[in-house]
């Protein structure tokens, strides 16, 4: 792009933002989103800000309804092999793309074989590697895309064949790397297909304007095959990372649902503008990894003593304010298929002066003492939130002898470090890409070898144990769900006993939202598609 | 002088390449990609995403190859807004923040040299102090803190204008921004246009005319205006680098597309072409307003020579 | 010609009125400048404050009851209660404020000062090369101050502090290091006039060596531009510093500086106001007393006014 076509592009920008909407009735939903979406391609995307745009206005197999269960969507029905190893979906009728092109079986093979294609580097294609060759493919080691466990019978039926049988593939299937997208324009515009001009919908909104830095904005997709029940004509997704100046745009009106808030308001809002604030359970998981592979924290005593001397109870309710739940062990509670009960040490039971007592004791049996104190780095990623959990830990710390190093980095030199196993202890948090077990315990498996160097991906810490190791690649293949879930929790604990890593809370969705909307309905996943909200003037 | 400008036109460019250089050299050195994010990529995806972008390649050649795009005026795409070209952001960043900048640059340096000649006819009375006071308060109270307070006040509490965002058309959207921004440059600029005037006022010729019998008002506008702006003007080059960091934080409080907010978030998420992209587009902003100050300064102050 | 900040005009001002004086009238214009700036009650009051906060800032955490890095957790978030013994409450941490604002301005202070003490020096050695030795020498050096002055530093501090990490030490050099560029300007023209004077000829012909000479005889003939350098840098880099603390760039926890706590307690100004207040007073108080100090020395250097 030239200079030329800057000054084009500017007044086209200006030209746009000029087209008010007509229409005095037209309902619009003012969103506060957060962050900038980096791309609308639901191949590339990867945070909760742009799941929210992209899963109103494409629609897979599976939807969402409101309280963010799968419900059929651009399948209206599916069979199920006896084996669990087959899926058949049959594709509604009359489903098209904005632009009148219908949606087929092929837009969904050719829209997995872009997903899988390492050329395409989506982030998270590994959340649909239950489909059989998928990893292969996206690892380079299968070449020819026909291999893949996606085929389309006809335009209307599309056949999945997995590796295994998975009892949370429904459920992943709402994952937007499950997406179709538009062969015809994919293969016309390639990567640019996601261009304000060139994009369309198949779900309940299409997008019209993308205004980085300020919105995007949505209209209603008429031709959806669920129109008649979408209640909102317009939706705008606010860019806008400043939580407090977010929250004073909200009270000023000017937004109608907030996705975040300052913690620190919690209580004022719920005095100021009662019921407006949702604090609910979320999948997900606050905790600290341990570099295990380096004297002083490979020492079990060690990360015993710390993870015991945390007094979890404060940190929700007092130093965050916005009561999230503490953490002991690894499964979020009120995740699907882990039936059992809830990994829980005994020391946490105890009294927070005699936990300290046994703590200190363990680190004189590991050899620290007052002679030979022990200081550690603790690495946590900008952010007011995890200063403070981190400070209020470092403080808990002191009494058995620890005495803590604080740094704080940008997210992406965070990640780097913790990758590369350049830490002591570090911040991290998981929220679950999907509602089942084993998408937490993944994060403690061994690494593997790949062209001789070990890949440990999200298990910073780099924790080992064949153990654990066999029993997650046990559960795997087990089909009955009560054998599996007992599978899974035999690992926890395992884990746990050996303080993997230290859990800390189970994270809180924290979204405001305005008495006159309605639809809006708190779940697990946080997800809220905008397709069930109404509002009322 | 005519030679002169365009000499100062061409001599913009060796400084944006340093600028460009300083940058490119820095951001490599630093830890963190653009792609390291919270879950870890498989490694071959992670290196067909370092090959699209070209990071694959010896850090010098990455340099030269950008270095001759960009002369040719194409910015490369953007690491982390995947969807866009560097060029098509700065084609929507670029005229809002100059227009943001240029109003409140206009707005700011009206009421400063008002505020300062009252100050200054004014000189140790209560006009001054008040008006020093006021106007002390721009330069001293973070203009973070500013922008959340005025928000505060004018957008939740009295619900008199717009609390933030950018649709377009609606001006008053972009009242609170400009004030934010603006505050500390009158603030500058009344200090500054204070002491010129004393100077002026204090000087001979002025007082000659004042022995003369001219009216205050005539002698204040047609004789002591012009000199005692000298400085001011002199002041509006680097005044004008001040306020457009300043939209640094306006935008980012507000809500508004600008290339502040930009290079902030492309800094932070190591969006190298971003990066680089905004930053050119600084330096060459600051290099233009200031070779046009530099012309206003020489109409002004005739003792000045183009060299 | 470009880039001439009001710091600079007032430097110049200053500068040319030495310049027309002999060098012992010089000291003399100086001791006339202290006489007047004692007459003017504003700058005295100022400078008053401003001892005073930097005596507490650095003395006072001797005297207060609790430590900034101790976490009371029978006090997290409460409003100032003497009996506890937080005259100014805490924060979400349990932390007392009066502590860590006394830190906190310490910190503030010592990145001012030390970033000023870099960028003088940088600008004297700098200045006095390119002044002491003219001629192609200097228009290169000074070619090169130009280029830098048209960049937009603030860009390369955050770049800088995004790029190695926030340690105090980086942000006293990093921001010295783009601060240096009037003073540099200023004492190259100083130099250029003092080597032409009798006592500067006379050193160099009795066998002085450049760096004797600058050090000895025209060093000290810049106290009066380094002093008013000096006032009107310091609250520059204060606020500097709290820009750079709201982008999330300040000092490391558990260090902290004014500009990290008021933007702590900006977006609390509701709920926990008097996390906003103290730092808000104390910065604002300080500014206001360096800038009519500034005031107060430029009009008692330049006695063209009276």
């Amino acid at each position: 792009m030239h200079f030329g076509k800057i000054l084009g592009a500017a007044s086209l920008a200006v030209g746009l933002s000029l087209v008010a909407i007509t229409g005095a009735s037209a309902v619009t939903l003012n969103l506060h989103n957060g962050g900038d979406p980096g791309s609308v391609d639901p191949h590339k995307v990867s945070g909760d800000w742009e799941n929210r745009v992209v899963g109103d206005y494409i629609e897979g197999l599976v939807t969402e309804d409101a309280e963010a269960k799968a419900i059929p969507g651009q399948a209206e029905t599916w069979d199920i092999s006896e084996d669990g190893t087959v899926y058949t979906f049959h594709l509604r009728d009359g489903i098209q793309w904005t632009d009148g092109t219908p949606v087929t079986a092929g837009d969904f093979v050719f829209a997995f074989q872009r997903l899988f294609d390492p050329a395409t580097a989506s982030e998270y294609a590994y959340l649909q590697y239950p489909i059989k060759n998928a990893e292969a493919i996206n690892a380079g080691t299968i070449t020819d895309f026909n291999e893949l466990g996606v085929k389309a019978i006809d335009d209307k039926t599309l056949e999945i064949t997995l590796e295994a049988p998975t009892p949370y593939f429904v459920d992943a299937l709402m994952h937007y790397t499950a997406y179709p997208v538009p062969r015809h324009l994919v293969e016309k515009f390639g990567d640019d297909w996601t261009k304000m001009d060139n994009i369309v919908a198949n779900g309940p909104f299409k997008l019209v304007e993308w205004v980085p830095g300020s919105h995007l904005r949505a209209v209603k997709n008429d031709m959806y095959y669920d129109a008649a029940n979408v209640k909102l004509d317009e939706v705008y997704y606010y860019v806008l990372e400043d939580e407090s100046a977010a929250l004073n745009r909200y009270r000023a009106g000017e937004f109608d649902i907030l996705t975040d808030f300052p913690a620190d308001q919690y209580q004022f809002l719920k005095d100021n503008y009662p019921g407006e604030a949702h604090v609910d359970p979320f999948l997900g998981i606050y905790y600290y990894v341990m570099n295990q592979e380096k004297a002083p924290l490979d020492d079990v005593r060690v990360r015993k003593a710390l993870s015991m001397s945390i007094m979890r109870d404060v940190i929700g309710p007092e130093v965050l304010g916005t009561g999230e739940l503490p953490a002991y062990g690894w499964v979020p509670p009120g995740t699907n298929n882990y039936d059992g009960a809830e990994y829980m040490p005994d020391w946490a039971a105890l009294p927070y002066d005699e936990r300290v007592a046994m703590a200190k004791q363990l680190l004189t049996e590991a050899g620290y003492g007052p002679d030979k104190p022990l200081s550690l780095q603790l690495r946590y990623n900008t952010n007011d939130a995890h200063q403070r959990v981190a400070v209020a830990i470092a403080a808990m710390w002191e009494p058995i002898g620890v005495s803590i190093e604080l740094f704080n980095s940008e997210v992406r030199v965070h990640y780097d470090a913790l990758r590369a196993g350049d830490f002591q202890i570090g911040r991290a948090g998981w929220l679950l890409d999907y509602s089942d077990a084993a998408n937490t315990l993944d994060l403690l498996k061994t690494g593997t070898m790949q062209d001789g160097t070990m890949n440990w991906g999200n298990n910073y810490g780099r924790y080992s144990n064949a153990e654990f190791d066999a029993l997650l690649a046990e559960a795997a293949t087990t089909t009955d769900l009560v054998a599996r879930a007992g599978l899974l929790h035999q690992a926890e604990t395992i884990a746990m006993d050996e303080f993997a890593a230290i859990p800390i809370y189970w994270y809180v969705s924290e979204n405001v939202v305005k008495p006159y909307i309605e639809g809006f309905a708190d779940n697990a996943k946080d997800i809220h598609r905008n397709r069930w909200i109404t509002k009322s003037e | 002088m005519f030679n002169y400008a365009t000499r100062r036109v061409l001599s913009a460019l060796p400084i944006a390449i340093i600028a460009v250089t300083v940058c490119f050299f820095i951001l490599r050195l630093a830890p963190g990609g653009p792609f390291d994010g919270e879950r870890a990529l498989p490694p071959l995806v992670l290196q067909n995403l370092r090959a699209h972008y070209n990071l694959d390649q010896p850090i010098w050649i990455q340099y030269f190859n950008y270095v001759w795009r960009m002369i040719q005026g194409d910015f490369g795409p953007s690491m982390v807004m995947e969807g866009f070209e560097v060029s098509e952001l700065l084609a929507i960043g670029l005229p809002f923040t100059l227009m943001l900048g240029m109003t409140a640059f206009i707005v700011a340096t009206i009421i400063g040299v008002i505020a300062g000649i009252i100050a200054a006819v004014n000189q140790n009375k209560w006009p001054d102090y008040v008006l020093v006071l006021a106007v002390m308060l721009g330069v001293i109270v973070p203009n973070f803190l500013m922008g959340a307070l005025l928000q505060l006040l004018f957008g939740v509490y009295l619900r008199w204008l717009p609390a933030g965002g950018w649709s377009g058309g609606n001006w008053l959207q972009l009242v609170l921004p400009v004030t934010v921004l603006a505050w500390p440059h009158a603030a500058r600029i009344s200090r500054l246009m204070r002491g010129s005037m004393i100077e002026t006022l204090g000087s001979n010729f002025i007082r000659t005319a004042m022995s003369k019998g001219i009216g205050e008002r005539l002698m204040l506008t047609r004789h002591a205006l012009k000199p005692a702006l000298i400085p001011v003007v002199s002041y509006l080059g680097p005044g004008l680098s001040y306020l457009l960091t300043g939209s640094l934080v306006v935008e980012s409080i507000f809500g508004l597309p600008g290339i502040g907010k930009y290079f902030i978030q492309a800094a932070l998420n190591r969006d190298y072409g971003l990066v680089l992209g905004t930053t050119v587009f600084y330096v060459m902003l600051i290099l233009v307003l200031n070779l046009l100050v530099d012309l206003v300064y020489a109409w002004l102050d005739p003792r000045v020579r183009f060299r | 010609m470009a880039g001439i900040t009001g710091k600079d005009r007032t430097l110049t001002a200053y500068a040319d009125t030495l310049e027309r004086l002999d060098a012992p009238k010089g000291r003399s214009l100086t001791q006339d400048a202290m006489r007047r700036l004692i007459a003017n009650r504003a700058a005295l009051i100022s400078i008053f404050l401003v001892t005073a906060i930097v005596l507490i800032a650095f003395v006072g955490s001797y005297f207060v009851p609790w430590d900034g890095t101790k976490v009371d957790w029978g006090a997290i978030r409460k409003p100032p209660n003497f009996e506890s013994g937080h005259y100014l409450g805490t924060d979400q941490n349990g932390r007392d404020l009066l502590a860590r604002l006394l830190q906190g301005t310490q910190m503030s202070l010592i990145v001012a000062g030390v970033a000023t003490v870099v960028s003088v020096v940088v600008g004297v050695v700098y200045g006095a090369i390119s002044g002491y030795f003219g001629g192609r020498v200097d228009a290169l050096m000074m070619r090169f101050v130009d280029i830098m002055y048209a960049l937009p530093y603030i860009l390369f501090v955050i770049i800088l502090v995004v790029i190695f990490g926030r340690s105090p030490v980086l942000l006293f050099v990093g921001i010295g290091l783009l601060e240096w560029l009037t003073m540099a300007r200023i004492v190259r023209g100083q130099t250029l006039s003092f080597k032409e004077k009798e006592f500067v000829e006379a050193a160099r012909a009795g066998g002085a060596k450049p760096f004797t000479i600058i050090m000895r005889h025209i060093v000290p003939n810049l106290t009066g531009p380094v002093v008013i350098y000096a006032t009107l840098t310091v609250p520059e880099i204060i606020i500097v510093e709290s820009f750079l603390s709201y982008l999330g760039l300040g000092v490391q926890e558990p260090l902290t500086s004014l500009g990290t706590l008021i933007s702590n307690g900006a977006p609390v100004a509701e709920v926990l106001p008097w996390l906003l207040v103290a730092p808000a007073i104390v910065l604002v108080t300080l500014l206001l007393c360096l800038s009519y100090i500034g005031d107060g020395l430029r009009d008692a250097l330049d006695p063209k006014d009276r």
